[in-house]
């Protein structure tokens, strides 16, 4: 491989591609020509920096300049000002990424990243998903040589147990635990299975790791097919992550081509292969069993555990499944030993959790975090805290499954026990911020909106259950709630997670238990005062001109779309809240802000 | 089908090329590429370095330019930081002398002191 004085990484991940940034690679190649200096610089498309906010970024070594939003027009001055001259085109800097002295300072320095440890993402941003090469230049697939060539299935196992990694798929179950029941179950043939059907609202995580860094999946579940015993594994991704395909296909060729994947893999006499299926996109594909129905090519239903997928799982065999981020931890624990790993977190909960940030939140992104770090941590320093100053009101952490958490425990650690203490869960890294903008109702009404489309129909409690406790909270978001609704939700809630099949009926309940539990009195002033004091809630609310501001100019009757608005000159005019339909219309037009929400 | 000996070969190879995107420490190596430096032939100089670390699987070193050294007339100048040590400057650089510069001082810590600043200076 040729040598350069400066590389520019292009982040490929799909929020970066997404604002363009494949185009500024072809503009770099470009310009790098032009000034025939294309030997010197090389430009490398990477996986997601985590910094999806300040999308599309560049990063140029080794001065470790970060660019942030680079439109297609920056990219002419960083190549003829920085590439060719030298000067640091400082006024494109990410401005986190300066000092007050202008100078650079190293990424680790940087707020975003300062609190983070990255272990599953550690090739995010740093190699090119696309050349197996560079990740072997990291120390890849080296786990899987130790492995092959120095370790037992059980050497495998005891260190997996040691390290105290658990399944970051939500429900935190011990992985080396996992792997040893799949190891121990009796079977002609087994099968290895990742669940990469990332499937909650706001969360992106596996999706990032399967773009940024493939092949640390497939070296841990080639270790994992020798471990337990199979010589084939499925990957089934979500169609809907078509650049996560992509990559993951190409380094599939690349491993089979260095026969890393195939038969006798490096000369042992150990045969393992990988293949992709794409699921349709159902929410409840992320369940084990329909998972596995669906890689069978039957409808994507889950079915009663036990058995577990480790006695009887795929085509009736033994089969291991783990998240795609579980996966990516494991060669790492090989190369590093279970004593590192354990070294990270909290006494229940090792290594580090990735998060993908979301809602109202000034770094909308990436984050990878030691379990423990608490959500005051995440949120105001990696997060940068909420846009326009705004007062933080919940967390929402494992999307539509988990529940939220209020402001009094934004200094819970986060870990898998604390956050069920606290009546959500771990889930699979979905956190979603709100503020004072936010109704607590319509929270809850929108994460059971989509459970209720998601729910597959298979058993009552979830498909029908569900569906009434949709009805409950429209009905109160509408105005028309009465005394012991409250209690009805509670009580369905408290049913369809005993009652349901799988983990989606009995978590389903959770964003509205949870927004009950801690918002009760939010909820009580839309039943009681049929106020919402967000002012989310539109059949709450009233638009109402201010006598004093309103100089009788007449425009907002005008574009009143249902006459509602009358008056006459030098009179304040007056909205008929009878006919009045919401629309804001008039509020959008009044040139003295006369008119207000309440 | 490779091997785990090929593996590392792969490795060791691929490892000199994306060391640059680690933290900076190791030596750096600065040239001068201003307008001035390059009509002064600074460019083949700054391939005649990256060359010569490639042919010698040096690790840890950077190289990298800047702009205006401020003595044109001795262009093209070549800075070189290793870490600890203070800022040695080579003027009037040339492939031959690059050779040397890389041998002596980066491989073997040995400040080629005819090619310095200082030297240039007293001969004038």
């Amino acid at each position: 491989m040729e040598l350069y004085r400066s590389h520019v990484l292009v982040c490929g991940g799909t929020g970066c591609h997404s604002s363009g940034s494949a185009d500024l690679i072809e503009h770099f190649n470009r310009d790098l020509k032009k000034y025939g200096i294309e030997k010197e610089v090389k430009v490398v498309q990477t996986g997601c920096f985590g910094l999806c906010e300040v999308g599309p970024v560049v990063i140029v070594y080794p001065e470790g300049a970060f660019y942030s939003r680079v439109k297609d027009e920056d990219v002419t001055e960083i190549v003829s000002e920085h590439l060719v001259k030298g000067r640091i085109v400082k006024h494109l800097l990410y401005h986190d990424s300066v000092d007050g002295d202008h100078e650079i300072k190293s990424l680790d320095e940087v707020p975003f990243y300062q609190k983070q440890m990255r272990v599953a993402l550690r090739n995010c941003g740093v190699i090119n998903p696309e050349n197996i090469d560079e990740y072997i230049a990291f120390d890849g697939y080296m786990a899987l040589g130790k492995v092959l060539t120095e370790m037992t299935p059980e050497d495998v196992i005891d260190i997996l147990k040691e390290s105290g990694l658990r399944g970051r798929g939500g429900a935190g179950f011990p992985a080396g635990l996992k792997w040893e029941f799949t190891y121990k179950a009796q079977g002609d043939k087994k099968f290895v299975a990742c669940n990469a059907d990332e499937g909650d609202p706001g969360a992106f995580m596996d999706r990032s790791i399967l773009e940024g860094d493939p092949h640390s999946v497939i070296e841990a579940m080639t270790i994992a097919g020798y471990t337990v015993g199979a010589d084939q594994g499925y990957i089934y991704v979500r169609a809907e992550y078509p650049i996560a395909v992509e990559r993951l296909t190409k380094a599939i060729a690349q491993a089979r081509e260095y026969g890393l994947l195939g038969k006798n893999i490096l000369g042992t006499d150990f045969s393992f292969d990988l293949e992709l299926r794409l699921g349709a996109g159902a929410f409840v594909c992320g369940e084990e069993t329909a998972l596995m129905a669906s890689i069978e090519g039957d409808r994507g239903e889950p079915r009663p555990r036990p058995p577990f997928p480790a006695v009887k799982g795929l085509f009736g065999k033994p089969t291991l499944l783990n998240n795609v981020e579980t996966y990516a931890n494991i060669p790492q624990i090989i190369l590093k030993g279970p004593k590192w790993f354990q070294g990270i977190g909290t006494e229940r909960s090792k290594g580090t959790k990735v998060f993908a940030l979301g809602g109202k939140i000034n770094n909308t992104g990436l984050v990878e975090v030691p379990m423990g770090t608490t959500l005051r941590e995440i949120i105001y320093e990696i997060g940068g805290g909420i846009p326009e100053g705004k007062t933080f009101k919940a967390a929402q952490t494992g999307g539509p499954s988990g529940g939220c958490i209020p402001a009094e425990h934004l200094d819970t650690p986060i870990d898998y026990d604390s956050l069920t203490a606290i009546g959500s869960m771990m889930g699979s890294g979905g956190l979603i911020v709100m503020d004072e903008d936010n109704c607590m109702v319509d929270i809850a009404r929108f994460f059971l909106e989509f459970t209720v489309e998601e729910s597959c129909g298979k058993c009552p409690p979830c498909r029908i259950g569900t569906k009434r406790m949709l009805d409950l909270l429209n009905k109160i978001a509408e105005g028309k709630g009465e005394e012991g609704d409250l209690e009805k939700l509670e009580e369905l809630g408290e049913g369809i997670k005993i009652a349901s099949l799988c983990g989606l009926g009995q978590s389903a309940p959770n964003p509205v238990l949870s927004t009950i539990k801690y918002f009760r009195e939010e909820y009580e002033e839309h039943i009681r005062d049929k106020k919402c004091r967000a002012g989310v809630c539109q059949a709450l609310l009233q638009y109402i001109i201010i006598e004093d501001k309103c100089r009788s100019c007449g425009l907002c009757a005008r574009v009143c779309p249902v006459n509602a608005i009358s008056g006459q000159k030098k009179q304040p005019y007056v909205i008929d809240q009878d006919s009045c339909i919401k629309c804001g219309a008039c509020m959008e037009r009044c040139p003295f802000d006369a008119i207000v929400k309440r | 089908m490779k091997t785990l000996k090929e593996l590392e070969e792969i490795r060791q190879r691929t490892l000199e090329s994306v060391n640059l995107r680690k933290d900076r420490t190791g030596a750096r190596v600065v040239v001068g590429m201003a307008t001035c430096g390059i009509a002064a032939g600074a460019r083949p100089i700054l391939m005649a370095f990256l060359e010569e670390i490639k042919n010698r699987s040096l690790k840890d070193i950077t190289v990298t330019q800047t702009g205006c050294i401020g003595v044109c007339r001795l262009e093209p100048m070549v800075e070189v930081y290793l870490p600890g040590k203070d800022k040695v400057t080579y003027v009037k650089m040339t492939p031959e002398k690059v050779k040397r510069v890389v041998a002596e001082h980066l491989v073997n810590n040995q400040v080629v002191q005819e090619f310095t600043i200082g030297a240039a200076e007293k001969n004038d």
